[in-house]
């Protein structure tokens, strides 16, 4: 599209020569003169009350310059998640936690904190600090935190602190209705998100006595917002600024370190404190994604038609609510929007417990509803005998299908174009007819298939709001000002390329920035919901336009011609009915600066309200061989197919759907935190949290449904996150497939494995 | 306890009284301010923070400062070279698009130059091998080990 066709092209990310030379500067590696080191007094139980602190020995310690404990900090009750804010109470996230607490509600809960010259002196005091506890009951799941004799983990709130119910027609009388009720329970686990980059925040005082906070946040316009509310300040006392981000995965779309490291520096008269969080404390003390429960039914017709589905949920959120239901709550609108069903019916709990706080991560709630629903849709898909596919393409949603649930009328909708071309490249058929010779024996082969539907961005459920700005600089160049937020996906390569389409220049014009400046960048509300290249979309090519018209306005009154009969093309003012170059871009920019006369410089700001969604699609194809001795699943080839829209980066966008898969991977077979009764995080670091390396993925293949969405500002649509979606329950269709089990608990580890078959061997699970 | 030591460092002959408590990450990144090797996770599991010690790829973080002495380090700042132009490990990891947070990279391409001085023309299950001591969230590794070949194509 366009003249200059910038966007499609695989363009070298801004970043890159950055980054190979080590020069790129992360929020650690910035020098602070003065810097004091912030370290946190956790909590050694999960659940109870810090009775009393003993900090008598700590504070000996040379180097310690103030340890804080719950009395010393602001009392405001807030929460951490980056929603953004919504003038609507009953909208608003639960506000259920103060910066320190007594009251324990996870292992390693934020009891105190200390603040030393060095950070061997930090860890030294904190070690010498005594506390002791009042204990209670222990609550790793939920239905132990529902039992009738439960204790509130929250005084003022019920352990269920949210739940809900959607869907249409009658379920009883549609699953009446079907040949077969396919009847399932599911778990998944706790994924955390394990950016190689830990949190890590430097808070200080500046010279106009505010204070700012430098921080490797994915939400700088929001986290300001969440330290004003805990700090308690007006919001404009707070300056964020967001350096290069070393992974962020949906963890750091929480205010985790943010509002104690400000409140460490108000407390040591604006001294700079730097808090870094360590990998053990990354993994098990900040956010993960939610562990599901799911009673999940399909009824089905021998003819193939599903006539209801029936999904109870219970989501885990851990001790503290950060974005709470947003996440279970979700999945009902996704089923509807995949398949076609007479009756739908999805009822909801999130609900406290001691384990730690779940949050948002990539995909935020999809991963686990559809493992759950294309589990049992490939359990009832063997139920009536039809190949998977073949099942999901007859029931699929036809392109257009308006989804009353919310409000969306799911035009250009692939996901059909998806599984046909899945099916061919990766030579479904063949592979399955293949495996066909490895039912028996010791190493077992099948395949698998998931499907799924994605929102773009989060309208209608919360705000869509972007901006950019762009300054024409002397030279013909731009500086493109964000407010969304680079973490590695690529975001502000994509959206200087859009800038380049609208305007007509070349990419390489295009400026951009490390920094994310709350001070400085237009508001946007960050990156979350595979939404910056979509909504942030929007905002840079309102900003691109309206600088283009200015500039051609500038250009006509110079040159004596019609605005309409001029373009820019490659950067320069082209007279169209005869193609004659008039100017260089340069020209035009340097008049604007210095022309005695009429020097005006150009500038062009948007700020854009999006109230429309186009929903993505897509599916994952995988083969594995399962070793029945073992239980070790070996992943023999896995292939995505994706409907993205207009792929605006192919280079990039294909980095993403592989980081995506290579995630989803080790949801399915390895990762997931481990808790004792007691609550205690057993595997809080990267030798016992598998997560996967080079040597356990196979190659990961993909493929793009391409097409110019009718709606997306440059045809494009959500990527980001779907390619974390559906590779975990394609997998586990695939071990079904190879050995007859189906198992509905991730991950699929060798240990998991090996204790179905050994069941299954004893006669203790029955087959699907 | 304070120890003075001399080592050579990206080419460099410099001396240094560090703190022997110090591991060579913490030296690097305090008194040489050469912040490219990354901490990711203090225990030599992650692979951030690898540098170079008399030709072995090493974790810094694990490694005491003091150790270095009469040594010879290179850091990602030492691979590119001295003219500021890039090295072919170097480019080949952005053209094969292994670059997304950046936080794993200079890591990464401090193992892959060494790697490849001693297997000049290794097979793709060689490259995972060498690279499995260094970790990376974004990308699924698959451009890193693409890039690790094109950069033996490109030598």
């Amino acid at each position: 599209m366009g003249t200059n066709e910038v966007v499609g092209h695989s363009e070298q990310r801004w970043d890159a020569i950055a980054k190979v030379k080590g020069q790129a500067q992360f929020t650690g590696d910035f020098p602070f003169k003065n810097l004091l080191y912030g370290k946190i007094l956790r909590s050694t139980i999960a659940h109870g009350r810090v009775e009393s602190y003993d900090i008598s020995e700590a504070e000996k310690v040379p180097g310690v310059v103030k340890i804080l404990l719950p009395e010393d900090l602001p009392q405001n009750k807030y929460s951490t998640a980056g929603h953004p804010w919504t003038l609507i109470p009953e909208k608003q996230d639960i506000r259920d936690r103060t910066i320190l607490t007594r009251d324990v509600r996870v292992y390693g809960d934020d009891i105190g904190a200390v603040i030393a010259k060095s950070e061997l002196a930090a860890i030294k005091a904190l070690e010498k600090i005594k506390v002791t506890y009042k204990e209670y009951p222990v609550y790793i799941t939920p239905q132990q935190a529902m039992a009738d004799d439960a204790r509130r983990i929250h005084e003022e709130r019920d352990n269920v602190l949210a739940s809900s119910k959607v869907g249409f027609g009658d379920v009883d009388k549609s699953m009446a209705e079907a040949d077969y009720i396919i009847r399932e329970n599911l778990s998944t686990s706790v994924q955390q998100h394990v950016h190689m980059e830990n949190q890590i925040a430097v808070a200080y005082q500046d010279a106009d006595q505010r204070w700012t906070c430098v921080s490797s946040t994915q939400i700088p316009h929001i986290c300001r917002r969440i330290i004003a509310q805990a700090v308690g300040v007006s919001w404009s006392k707070i300056r964020v600024k967001k350096p290069f981000i070393g992974g962020g995965f949906g963890n750091k779309q929480d205010a985790v370190v943010e509002p104690l490291v400000v409140a460490m520096s108000m407390a040591c008269n604006g001294q700079p404190v730097q808090l870094a969080l360590t990998r053990e404390e990354s993994i098990a003390y900040t956010r993960t994604r939610h562990a599901i429960d799911y009673n999940f039914a399909i009824g089905v017709k021998k003819d193939g038609t599903i006539t209801a589905i029936d999904c109870d949920v219970i989501s885990n959120q851990g001790g503290y609510a950060s974005h709470g239901h947003a996440i279970g709550g979700k999945g009902g609108t996704f089923i509807n929007a995949i398949y076609k069903m007479d009756s739908l019916r999805y009822t909801a709990k999130t609900v406290y417990t001691n384990i730690a706080t779940a949050g948002a991560m990539r995909a935020y709630g999809m991963p686990q509803v559809v493992f759950a629903l294309e589990t049992v849709m490939d359990d009832a898909a063997d139920k009536i005998g039809m190949d998977p596919i073949d099942f999901r393409m007859m029931n699929r949603r036809p392109d257009g299908f308006y989804n009353a649930m919310s409000n969306v009328k799911q035009i250009n909708f692939k996901v059909g174009e998806c599984l046909e071309k899945g099916r061919k490249e990766f030579e479904w058929d063949k592979k399955m007819a293949a495996s066909k010779q490895y039912k028996t024996g010791v190493k077992r082969r099948g395949l698998g298939v998931a499907a799924f539907s994605f929102g773009t961005a989060v309208y209608p459920f919360g705000l869509e709001v972007a901006g950019a700005r762009l300054i024409l600089m002397p030279d013909g160049c731009f500086k493109l000002m964000l407010g969304s937020t680079e973490i590695g996906q690529g975001a502000d390569t994509a959206l200087s390329q859009m800038a380049a389409e609208a305007i007509g220049v070349p990419f390489k014009n295009i400026i951009r920035d490390s920094f994310t400046d709350t001070d400085i960048d237009p508001y946007d509300t960050g990156a979350y919901a595979s939404r910056q290249s979509y909504v942030t979309g929007f905002a840079v090519k309102e900003a691109a336009e309206k600088i283009k018209a200015k500039i051609l306005t500038r250009a006509a009154k110079m040159y004596d011609v019609r605005t309409e009969y001029i373009d820019i093309i490659d950067g320069n003012i082209i007279y169209m009915p005869d193609g004659e170059r008039l100017a260089t871009l340069e020209d035009i920019a340097m008049s604007s600066y210095f022309d005695m006369k009429d020097g005006k410089t150009i500038t062009a700001y948007s700020s854009v309200n999006i109230h429309q969604t186009t929903y993505a699609s897509g599916c994952t194809l995988a083969e594995v061989e399962v070793d029945m001795e073992t239980g070790r699943v070996k992943l023999l080839s896995i292939m995505n197919v994706h409907d993205s829209g207009k792929i605006i980066n192919p280079l990039i966008a294909n980095g993403q759907v592989e980081g995506g898969m290579a995630m989803s991977i080790g949801y399915g077979l390895s990762e997931g935190i481990r808790y004792s009764k007691e609550g205690r995080p057993l595997n809080n670091n990267l030798l016992d949290y598998k997560l996967p390396t080079t040597m356990d993925l196979p190659k990961l293949e993909h493929a793009f449904v391409e097409t110019d969405d009718p709606l997306g500002p440059f045809g494009n649509k959500s990527l980001g996150e779907n390619p974390t979606v559906s590779p975990a329950p394609a997998i586990r269709n695939a071990v079904k497939n190879a050995i007859g089990i189906g198992i509905n608990t991730l991950p699929l580890s060798p240990e998991n494995v090996y204790e179905h078959i050994q069941a299954q061997q004893k006669g203790d699970v029955q087959n699907v | 306890m304070i120890q003075e030591i001399e080592f050579t460092l990206n080419g460099e002959a410099v001396t240094c009284a560090v703190d022997v408590r110090k591991s060579l990450l913490e030296m690097l990144r305090e008194d040489f301010s050469l912040i490219g090797m990354k901490e990711g996770c203090s225990v030599g599991e992650c692979g951030a923070c690898s540098v170079l010690i008399d030709e072995q790829a090493v974790d810094s973080c694990i490694y005491l400062a003091v150790w270095v002495d009469g040594k010879s380090i290179t850091t990602i700042e030492g691979i590119t070279h001295t003219d500021g132009s890039l090295d072919n490990v170097q480019q080949a990891f952005i053209d094969a698009g292994a670059v997304q947070c950046g936080f794993c990279i200079p890591g990464m391409i401090i193992s892959s130059s060494q790697f490849i001085k001693e297997n000049p023309q290794p097979s793709r299950d060689e490259i995972r091998r060498a690279l499995s001591g260094n970790m990376c969230r974004c990308t699924g590794y698959q451009k890193i080990i693409d890039a690790v070949e094109l950069a033996v194509e490109t030598k």
